[in-house]
């Protein structure tokens, strides 16, 4: 019996080692990435698109779950079997891959030139010589809003912060409906959400993000305090047991119909779309004042590098060519609704709540998450702080001074232009 | 040992090199190797690019001695503490009490029983997360809801989400799958006992209480112990519960972060904190210490002694 | 008159009561899993508490899920990896559990804690370590690599177990032996390992349970489509669909019920192996 188990085990070894042997074709791809969500576009849509001007390059999409999609790329690439493309996060996660010889320079990539410097700043060294990815997509931050229920209550779509609290009041007062769909269980929703999503009005944007980093203003100044103040007075309106509420759960009470308001990013609308039955749409973050300028976030969020390792370079430089064409800017855009290409070619974009939220760029100011950029680099991790402090603030647990005397505190500790 | 060949190679016990061999052979090249070389990695300091260069203790004395660290690691420590603690407050004694109950002479349905009380320990913790998640969330209502027939329903919370209950829910949830160990190791060593022990206590009158508490308790206490310092080992090391419910960063505020979140978030990184494998590698160095005291505490303190008195 | 000698202080109805209502605990949040499964989304939020009826029922959650995996592949990949690896672990863990608890040799304290302290470290910690070691030997994607670091993993905890159990084993049955001229071979697979079956079998048991759901080494020793376990599978439809409860609870359901049948298949053998030990 034994010997028959031990004897299975080697032939399984040998048969699987034939069968890897077998698979190499001359030139495949693999392309590691975290977005599981989107295997079947991948698969159904963008790699045939690709085979119709490639059909010799065969590629496969191996996606990873998003929590484990770090870990596993890390050791992978250590260990030397990660795959050809990678796609990367945002700043200093793929900074750190390409300061380690794992991401090759693409600066003279064939079509490079059709992404602005803007989006590239996320994936290039802080000198601004070395770009190591091919930017994909922006998120951006915004409100969706069950427009059934706004009828039903007879509010508006709110434009400053005074008619946001007052329709939330109303929906409150007059409904069993939960006025803002949103937890802290999971803690970045908050952070994201929240804080990233309704902070740049205060601090004007790019203006605030980069005096932060220049060390001319502190995380402490007003701008932050009154971001905190203002998430503050949203926890009396979030549904019952917010603190225990996942982000899953969140967007079952949305899609449900259970709530009016949902802090949203834009990648939500595609769950939206398939699961809600009811009308929604979305409006900017409001303003403080009415007449106050508006900025939105709006977040350089996914590219795709090329592994140094990777055997077939060539080919995959093939695919990040491709990648940069207006026609996938048109297929990616328009399959992953609330996606936005980050190329410069013009992409008509169908959806129409993924139009209204990227119509926001013509009207509003855009700005990327304050922490991502340099501020994230020491010990305490200011993205991490942001998660804990923002989900306190919302859980009551602590006062929006305190919040956002806490980060300041901690960027001082390491950033020198903050000591 | 006790061979009638003479010289050398007969003398040799070979039968114990045989017996080792493999355990050892497989065990040292895929655990004890890996283990070491990454641990290796205490001693180092990295770069931007990646190039390791010898440090001494200075990784230690950072998680040691700088505030930001030493606070991390010392509440992770403690919150691991708890976490230990509401296991061998209620995992073990419950354990005990069903192994003792599984064990009564000609109970029906036992291996019914036995059987289907193991069974979430079966599951995996992808699963054991996501259901009492369900079960104790304010929006399903499942909780509250059962709160309600028992008239009870003003003691409903979000556990999972408060500061001061997280953790010790997510310690009962861990301990909701894992009864089934003790049990079924106090089982196995309850049914060792020689019947001839009982029977003749049994004769004399004596009640399944009195048998239990007098004859076969001081007998398993070897196994208590075991089943105790295999809690403590397994406990420090916990991680996929934790990380399945609350993510790496182990909220609300940190309360819910052990030994093993710490560990992961230090070696992986997580989200826009980079990973450092020698960080990490001195977070885990340290939990191999802790787990080591207890060990080495269970050998030479509890175990030596158990022995003198039970046998 | 059988159970006329549960006395006091608990009556058998007592001894039921408790063993029965904590069965129901144990249980019953599986059965929420898997009644809820074949449910459409609106009732299952409706009213999770209650059983799938005319109206609720729907299998869209399995269908999905069938559809987009190869869940015969998963299966018979976790299965290989998982009895093969508790053969060789069963073996090999009992043999040097009883070299270590018997044998007085030097270096025996030494070796023994040598032993544990795999358990003590987080495996993580060696992955890069491991996937090195793996593709040096050319072993990427095949289920043997698991096979390899599961058994490395799991022989601590086997051999901590076993060997307490075999010191626990009363002398004279070997000096017996040893008197009759058996070899210590012998006295191992013929005395031995049949006294020690509870042990086994329990061991074989905990040793199965977290190489079953193990998610990290088949992420990255084994990744390819043709090795993923079903862990791997059902993870990856959590992530994809996660907020679709139906695909969500039906691939929890599905990951669940092969689990149970192995379990309740083994639990058999399990029961056979202790009570043949107990009766000596």
């Amino acid at each position: 019996m034994m010997k028959k188990l031990i004897s299975t085990t080697a032939l399984t070894g040998v048969v699987v080692g034939l069968g890897m042997s077998a698979a190499v074709a001359d030139a495949s791809l693999t392309i590691e990435s975290w977005r599981n969500d989107d295997a079947d576009i991948w698969n159904e849509k963008i790699i045939p698109a690709f085979n119709k001007v490639h059909p010799d390059i065969k590629v496969t999409f191996a996606p990873t779950p998003p929590a484990d999609y770090n870990a596993g790329l890390n050791a992978k690439l250590a260990g030397g079997t990660a795959g050809d493309l990678i796609t990367c996060r945002p700043f200093d996660a793929s900074l750190d891959l390409y300061n380690k010889g794992h991401l090759t320079d693409l600066g003279s990539l064939d079509g490079m030139d059709n992404f602005s410097d803007v989006a590239k700043s996320a994936w290039q060294t802080d000198d601004g010589k070395a770009t190591f990815c091919l930017p994909m997509a922006s998120v951006i931050h915004g409100f969706i809003y069950n427009k059934e229920i706004f009828e039903e209550v007879g509010i508006d779509v709110p434009k400053t912060i005074p008619e946001f609290m007052d329709a939330v009041k109303k929906i409150k007062d007059e409904t069993r409906y939960v006025p803002i769909a949103m937890g802290t269980a999971d803690q970045w929703e908050a952070a994201t959400m929240g804080y990233q999503n309704v902070g740049p009005n205060f601090w004007k944007g790019e203006e605030g993000r980069k005096a932060v980093i220049d060390g001319k203003e502190k995380l402490s100044d007003d701008a932050y305090v009154k971001t905190f103040e203002h998430l503050a007075q949203w926890k009396d309106y979030m549904g019952n047991g917010y603190k225990a509420q996942k982000y899953p759960d969140t967007q079952n009470l949305f899609t449900l119909g259970r709530a009016a308001i949902y802090p949203a990013g834009s990648w939500d609308i595609t769950t939206f779309n398939s699961q809600a039955d009811f009308k929604f749409g979305a409006f900017p973050p409001p303003v403080p004042a009415n007449g106050d300028e508006c900025y939105i976030s709006d977040h350089t969020d996914i590219a795709l590098g090329i592994n140094a390792a990777s055997p077939n370079k060539e080919a995959a430089e093939k695919f990040l060519s491709w990648m940069a064409t207006s026609e996938f800017a048109e297929i990616y855009s328009n399959s992953l609704p609330g996606f936005f290409s980050l190329s410069n070619h013009k992409v008509e974009v169908q959806d129409p709540v993924a139009q209204e939220f990227v119509s926001w760029r013509d009207s509003c100011k855009s700005t990327i998450r304050n922490s991502y950029q340099i501020l994230s680099r020491g010990t305490p991790n200011l993205e991490n702080e942001l998660w804990n402090v923002s989900a306190q603030v919302l859980n009551g647990t602590m006062s929006p001074e305190d919040a956002a005397a806490k980060t300041q505190d901690g960027l001082a500790k390491w950033y020198k232009p903050q000591m | 040992m006790k061979t009638t060949q003479t010289g050398w190679l007969g003398r040799f016990p070979w039968h114990i090199a045989v017996f080792l061999a493999p355990a050892v052979l497989i065990y040292t090249l895929f655990m004890i190797y890996p283990l070491l070389d990454s641990i290796r990695l205490s001693f180092f300091t990295a770069d931007d690019s990646g190039a390791i260069s010898y440090a001494g203790f200075a990784n230690y004395v950072t998680i040691l001695g700088d505030p930001e660290w030493r606070a991390s690691f010392l509440n992770a420590l403690y919150n691991n503490l708890v976490f230990f603690l509401v296991h061998m407050l209620v995992q073990n004694p419950v354990g005990l009490l069903l192994a003792a109950l599984l064990s009564l002479p000609r109970l029906r349905l036992r291996s019914t029983y036995r059987t289907l009380i193991f069974m979430p320990t079966m599951l995996s913790v992808v699963i054991i997360g996501f259901v009492w998640q369900l079960i104790l969330s304010p929006l399903w209502g499942i909780s509250e809801t059962l709160l309600y027939y028992v008239g009870l329903v003003d003691w409903f919370e979000p556990w999972l989400g408060q500061e001061n209950t997280a953790l010790v829910t997510l310690s009962l949830i861990s301990v909701w799958q894992f009864v089934g160990i003790p049990m079924i190791l106090i089982y196995a060593a309850l049914l060792l006992i020689p019947e001839d022990l009982t029977e003749a206590a049994e004769i004399d009158g004596a009640n399944h209480w009195h048998i239990f508490w007098h004859i076969k308790l001081p007998l398993i206490l070897p196994t208590i112990a075991m089943v105790s310092i295999l809690t403590f080992i397994a406990n420090f090391n916990a991680f996929d519960l934790i990380y399945a419910v609350k993510g790496a960063l182990a909220g609300p505020n940190f309360s819910t972060d052990i030994m093993g979140t710490l560990f992961y978030r230090t070696f992986f990184g997580f989200q826009l904190q980079l990973g450092s494998p020698t960080m990490g590698a001195t977070v885990a160095t340290l939990m191999f210490l802790v787990i080591l005291v207890g060990v080495l505490f269970y050998l030479f303190g509890v175990q030596r002694r158990l022995r003198r008195y039970a046998m | 008159m059988s159970m006329q000698k549960m006395r006091k202080p608990l009556g058998a109805a007592g001894v039921h009561a408790i063993l029965g209502a904590y069965t129901v605990l144990a249980l019953w949040p599986i059965f929420l899993v898997i009644a809820n499964s074949f449910k459409e989304r609106k009732a299952i939020f409706r009213d999770p508490l209650a059983l799938p009826t005319i109206d609720s029922f729907s299998l869209i959650g399995f269908e999905k899920v069938l559809g987009k995996s190869s869940f015969g592949l998963y299966l018979f990949n976790s299965l290989s990896v998982t009895l093969i690896t508790l053969a060789i672990v069963l073996l090999i863990g009992a043999m040097a559990a009883w070299a270590l608890s018997e044998y007085k040799f030097k270096g025996n304290t030494l070796l023994s804690i040598y032993m544990a302290i795999g358990i003590m470290v987080p495996i993580r910690l060696g992955s890069v370590s491991i996937l090195q070691l793996i593709v040096d030997l050319d072993l990427t994607n095949t289920r043997t690599a698991l096979v390899l670091v599961y058994v490395a993993q799991s022989l601590p905890l086997a051999i901590f177990i076993l060997s307490e159990f075999m010191r626990q084993i009363p002398g004279d049955l070997k000096e017996a032996a040893r008197c009759d001229g058996i070899s210590e071979y012998g006295i191992f697979f013929h005395i031995i390992l049949p006294l020690v079956r509870p042990a086994i079998a329990t061991v074989g048991v905990f040793t199965m349970v977290p190489i079953w759901n193990d998610l990290w080494f088949p992420l990255i020793l084994a990744p390819s489509p043709e090795t993923a376990t079903i862990t791997l599978g059902v993870q990856q439809f959590i992530g994809q669909y996660v907020t679709d409860w139906n695909s969500v609870l039906a691939s929890l359901t599905m990951a669940i019920l092969p689990v149970l049948i192995i379990y309740l298949i083994f639990s058999r053998q399990l029961i056979r192996g202790i009570t043949s030990g107990a009766v000596k």
